[in-house]
């Protein structure tokens, strides 16, 4: 039969992010795919070399919107490789709270796009509207709902206080039972089944090939989880699971990536429960001697690696950064081959799309006076401009309960 | 347990490395000929279960020097397998050719350090743009941003 390339991309559909696939197809079903990476890079390894130690947090931040703690994170424990110092209890457990925040937003954010993607918007919205708790709380903790520039090498730059740490506690309970609601309701959905069972299979041996990394490798049954494999100290004391799954599909990766939902809400209620009364929250580091050290963590889309070297000087001398999807990409030559078109697209996002949306509605009225709009209001309005669209129409507007 | 991965990796390395050293628990560090450099890493991704973390390419002035991370999950441990190849004939066997993990990182390593992988199934650009002109190498400590102006792009070659 006849190839034909089908382009996806250069701006992906789906992942709203600037990636081209070429489709090697013949008839409908994919046979081989070409990935082309590139239209973001932005040089930051050669503008970390001009960065003192202090400052790259800062940079390595802004490399992805949703990953905004773990390459700082994988950044500071490399640093820490390279001097050797200890971090003090209360910072490690900081740490720990501050990343599974970032997972719990990750997990929820992709289950709402995986949802959008396959036709189910109301898992969409319901995802959506339960992140939105962990944001206030990411919000009360930090002072940002992303990018929390929490951390420095040696330990955390914010300390949190009783008020935080209680409305944390009593809020992530809220996060809980919704998100026990949408897993229930997601795994129990024949036709989500039917949808994303057996599709985009990446094999055990294949995912050891490619080195695939978090939940894409873990979907396939490789139990790698750096925070599993290389334990910080805060991780010593706190109880939790490594969560496998056998099929390696794109149902298997959501499973993982539901369940996980629950690991880290344990794990935050764990830490701050644990978390030490005060003492210092950060080692200091006044000075980095010539070496080089390799830092992991466990991003919520896989391991992010970090390296760097140092002349002694203020700045580094090699910074590399390794992201997860750079190793996870080309796993969909393996996973795509005889796929539909169709499938391929749900199949690309499985790894986990990248998208920042931190956005909050506001209206300015005529006094400049900023408002910011919430659940409520908005609600509010929604009844209001339906009523009046009924009004219009010369229909009887339907009596809703205003109060939610 | 450490120390006995240690010990086996000096038998079973003998003869084919220059150093191996341990400065911290879970790190080590082997430094090997660019010749040997693909044999001691196919042992320890095949046979000593290790997974590619990543490749470092880094511009040392006498050379390009390379390091491979691999990760021993179930023994907690990063080994990074270092080799020098000095100027100014930069070529190393590709590892990519056997074990597709290292593909895309030694696509990235050629056009940003200059480094030809014999053998590579697939030796395209990766990260930087079609039209970036030949010959030119950001990541070297030599290359200076006003070393490409825009006169340089070969837009042509990129189709637009």
């Amino acid at each position: 039969m006849k190839q034909t390339i089908i382009p996806l991309g250069p701006y992906h559909p789906l992942l709203e992010e600037p990636e081209h696939f070429k489709l090697y197809v013949e008839g409908e079903r994919v046979v081989d795919l070409d990935v082309e990476i590139g239209y973001n890079h932005r040089g930051i390894e050669k503008l970390s070399e001009g960065k003192t130690w202090d400052q790259v947090p800062y940079l390595v931040e802004r490399i992805c919107g949703i990953c905004s703690t773990s390459h700082p994170m994988a950044y500071c424990l490399a640093v820490e490789d390279l001097v050797g110092c200890e971090v003090p209890k209360r910072a490690q457990l900081i740490r720990v709270v501050v990343c599974e925040l970032e997972r719990l937003h990750s997990h929820l954010l992709w289950v709402g796009l995986a949802g959008h993607f396959i036709g189910y918007n109301t898992v969409w919205m319901w995802a959506w509207k339960y992140r939105e708790t962990i944001l206030e709380i990411c919000e009360k903790l930090t002072g940002n709902r992303n990018h929390y520039a929490m951390f420095k090498p040696g330990g955390v730059r914010r300390d949190f206080n009783k008020e935080q740490i209680d409305y944390a506690l009593e809020h992530i309970v809220d996060v809980e039972k919704p998100t026990r609601m949408l897993t229930d309701a997601i795994l129990d959905d024949p036709v989500i089944h039917k949808r994303l069972k057996g599709i985009g299979v990446l094999k055990k041996k294949d995912a050891i090939l490619y080195s695939a990394l978090g939940p894409t490798s873990r979907g396939s049954g490789v139990p790698w989880d750096a925070r599993h494999d290389e334990p910080l100290d805060g991780f010593k004391d706190l109880k939790w699971n490594v969560i496998v799954q056998k099929d390696g599909d794109v149902f298997s990766k959501g499973v993982v990536r539901l369940l996980e939902c629950f690991e880290s809400i344990s794990l935050i209620k764990q830490a701050l429960l644990k978390l030490p009364e005060g003492g210092a929250i950060d080692a200091d580091i006044s000075e980095v001697p010539p070496g080089e050290g390799c830092g992991r963590y466990e991003a919520p889309r896989g391991e992010v690696f970090h390296y760097v070297r140092s002349d002694g000087s203020n700045m580094p001398y090699r910074h590399k950064v390794r992201a997860p999807t750079f190793n996870n990409l080309p796993t969909f030559k393996a996973s795509c081959k005889g796929e539909t078109i169709a499938d391929v697209a749900l199949i690309t996002a499985s790894i986990d799309p990248c998208y920042c949306c931190t956005e909050r509605v506001a209206v300015v009225d005529k006094n400049n006076n900023e408002k910011i709009l919430g659940e409520k209001e908005l609600l509010k309005l929604s009844v209001e401009k339906t009523r009046d669209i009924m009004k219009k129409l010369g229909k009887v507007p339907p009596l809703y309960n205003m109060e939610i | 347990m450490i120390k006995e991965v240690m010990k086996d990796l000096k038998g079973k390395l003998k003869g084919k490395i220059i150093d191996i050293v341990q400065p911290r628990v879970n790190r080590i560090y082997i430094r090997v000929e660019p010749k040997k450099a693909p044999e001691v890493i196919e042992y320890l991704f095949f046979k000593y279960k290790c997974k590619l973390c990543t490749a470092t390419g880094m511009d040392m002035r006498e050379g390009i020097e390379i390091i491979y991370h691999l990760a021993r999950e179930d023994k907690n441990m990063i080994i990074n397998v270092k080799t020098l190849i000095p100027y100014p004939k930069l070529e190393i066997e590709s590892i990519g050719k056997k074990i597709p993990a290292f593909r895309w990182i030694e696509r990235e390593i050629n056009e940003m350090l200059g480094v030809t992988f014999i053998g590579h199934p697939d030796m395209r650009r990766l990260i930087l743009a079609d039209s970036f002109p030949k010959g030119k190498y950001p990541l070297r400590k030599s290359f200076k941003h006003s070393d490409v102006t825009d006169e340089d792009y070969d837009y042509e070659r990129s189709g637009i």
